[in-house]
């Protein structure tokens, strides 16, 4: 089974970037003194550097390999993650709720619904996304020792291990400064070490428009073929990509998941934390320069038998997630193999500490101080910071080797997040733009969401109801069953929240001044040259979104 | 303390360096095993492109102080 050989020199260039992570780490201590710097990086980061950490905190390695697979078994649809589904909902985040975020100078998510509604809603998002953290965090290192141990031969324990103690060395010295120092190391190690995979793609095949020649039309466009399920590789109405993951997912993922908005809570003034998802956004927008086109190059390779490129096989059933390894393994000479190894594994150890940055964040501040001890000292929180990251550590090799003896928690991922961000979204959604949203109609309207969401996907999975219920369409695809069961507890916890709103007591709102549109006077931009307002550059990325849509549509 | 370009430019510098290395290596010294695209050396002119652009990443932020 084993795809990939290492020489010397590759095992020197993965030497390197552990010593210089842990280095960092290192070097990185003596500038964290206070709760602040290791929880928020000391609110002192440019755009460009909250920016880059925005997006790799999302950018592991297991998002890599499994994206460049689904491109095989999907195609182009994949792209649609990128594009519709990622860029409306940041530049949201930074046009229209990050001002509320950042100004009202909370250290998480849940704190500001602390502040918008009340302690429980506060505590249970704060329950609810540690969980969830703890749980991606150990499937996420489980996936990357399998991987390890399926294309290099490496040891199962000895990867999962190192790894996970290396993240841990860094993120207790240093919390979220080195968990951002090493997001952005790792960016652009992911750049340099795969986007070669898909320039020497396109030298060998021809170009761009060769490669897409070569596959059929399920598989080379975006939305040509979205109006009839049947007839495109993810078997999805375009209704189900725009409502399901183009507005829930994506807005539920990038506007409420304190594992990225983290990033730019970090960022030095309220025009910096506009412009971090902002920024981002172009570069997410490149990003399936990399992953997508190298699915592509990977299909067109397969259907060409003279090639002599086939993905690889696990009893019979073809392994997707083979896909980048073995285009690595058929262009990168040695050093080279080095680098797209060390870009991965950089992806992998980067999505392992912002789990555990943003789980030790939420715990100390929205759980352990919140709940346990109120009265804490700033030097008592730091303390409690870096034992929380060990703790985090210990319990997410714990769910590593939990996931190892029922690999099938892997499908679950996508589901996770649905049971989670989508909810939360019609709560942050309705508590920042109306006034009259009440604590007890978001907190049970929050609480309603999640359990119907968790309770389709039961329903589903256990064959309850049959699925084309969830996602009026004929035909089957657990992508389009997430997509619409996302929808589905968004539109339940909206409409819930409002309904008990009409009935229970509303907060005053000379206190909802700072974190209600409306309430709050916004004059952000006032003193700014058009061309230097986030709303210049948010325009520019929304074109783009559209231009790239239409060139692949 | 140092901004953060300046250990991107550095382990660029490093890693660069050691491909660029490889690549005349196997230059001069050409492997049994070939890869596909081998006889356009992939390892010399990336390992440059990483080396310049570390270049310029350390040389710009090297007496930074942040």
């Amino acid at each position: 089974m084993q795809a990939i050989g290492l020489t010397i020199i590759d095992w020197i260039i993965i030497l390197i970037y552990f010593a210089f992570v842990l280095g960092i780490g290192w070097y990185l201590k003596k500038f964290t003194r206070s709760g602040e710097d290791f929880f928020l990086a000391g609110r002192k980061n440019s755009s460009w550097v909250a920016g880059l950490a925005f997006l790799s905190a999302n950018l592991g390695a297991l998002e890599l390999l499994g994206m460049t697979g689904n491109t095989f078994k999907y195609g182009m649809y994949v792209a649609h993650f990128y594009w519709i589904g990622a860029i409306p909902a940041m530049v949201f985040l930074g046009i229209y709720m990050m001002p509320f975020y950042y100004s009202s100078r909370i250290k998480s998510i849940p704190g500001y619904l602390k502040l918008r509604f009340d302690e429980k809603t506060r505590v249970l998002n704060g329950i609810s996304f540690a969980v969830m953290t703890l749980l991606v965090s150990g499937i996420n290192l489980y996936a990357m020792a399998l991987v390890l141990h399926t294309f290099l031969g490496w040891n199962w324990d000895v990867s999962m291990w190192v790894s996970a103690l290396t993240v841990m060395g860094y993120v207790t010295l240093s919390g979220l400064m080195s968990a951002i120092f090493t997001e952005i190391i790792q960016f652009f190690l992911i750049w340099f070490g795969l986007f070669l995979v898909s320039i020497l793609g396109i030298i060998e095949l021809g170009s761009l428009d060769q490669i897409l020649n070569r596959l059929p039309e399920s598989m080379n466009t975006l939305w040509s073929t979205s109006s009839d399920p049947s007839k495109n590789g993810m078997l999805v109405h375009w209704a189900g990509i725009v409502l399901g993951l183009g507005f829930v997912l994506s807005f539920g993922y990038w506007t409420t998941d304190f594992l990225v908005v983290q990033r730019a809570f970090s960022a030095k003034d309220l025009r910096a934390a506009r412009m971090t998802p902002i920024l981002a956004s172009f570069f997410k927008m490149a990003l399936p320069f990399i992953v997508i086109l190298a699915g592509l190059i990977a299909i067109a390779l397969s259907n060409d038998p003279g090639s002599g490129f086939k993905l690889l096989e696990d009893g019979g059933r073809v392994n997707y997630d083979s896909a980048l390894p073995l285009l690595i393994a058929r262009y990168y000479p040695s050093g080279l193999v080095g680098l797209g190894i060390t870009a991965l594994l950089a992806g992998f150890m980067a999505g392992q500490a912002g789990n555990i940055s943003a789980f030790n964040t939420v715990w100390t501040y929205d759980i352990y101080k919140s709940v346990l001890n109120k009265n804490a000292s700033d030097s008592h929180l730091l303390w409690m910071g870096r034992a929380s990251t060990v703790v985090g550590v210990i319990i997410s090799l714990g769910t590593a080797y939990w996931a190892k003896s029922f690999p099938s928690i892997m499908d679950y991922m996508q589901a996770i997040f649905s049971w989670v961000n989508a909810p939360l979204f019609a709560t942050m959604l309705l508590g920042m733009f109306v006034w009259w949203i009440t604590p007890n109609g978001a907190f049970w309207g929050l609480v309603v969401g999640m359990v119907s969401s968790f309770l389709m996907w039961l329903g589903v999975k256990f064959h309850w109801f049959n699925e084309s219920i969830i996602t009026m369409s004929s035909v089957q695809s657990d992508m389009a069953a997430n997509f619409w069961r996302a929808w589905w507890a968004w539109l339940i916890c909206f409409a819930l929240t409002v309904l008990i709103s009409f009935f229970t007591k509303k907060k005053p709102k000379e206190e909802l001044a700072g974190l209600v549109k409306g309430l709050t006077e916004e004059k952000h931009d006032a003193h700014l040259p058009f061309v230097k307002r986030p709303v210049f550059y948010a325009a520019i990325s929304i074109i783009l979104l559209i231009v790239l849509n239409l060139l692949f549509w | 303390m140092k901004p953060i370009w300046y250990f991107v430019g550095l382990i660029m510098i490093v890693i660069g360096s050691l491909i660029f290395l490889t690549g005349i290596y196997l230059l001069l010294n050409p492997p049994a095993e070939k890869t596909v695209l081998s006889e356009i050396h992939p390892n010399l002119w990336w390992g440059i492109i990483m080396v310049l652009f570390g270049g310029i990443m350390f040389l710009k932020t090297r007496k930074q102080i942040v």
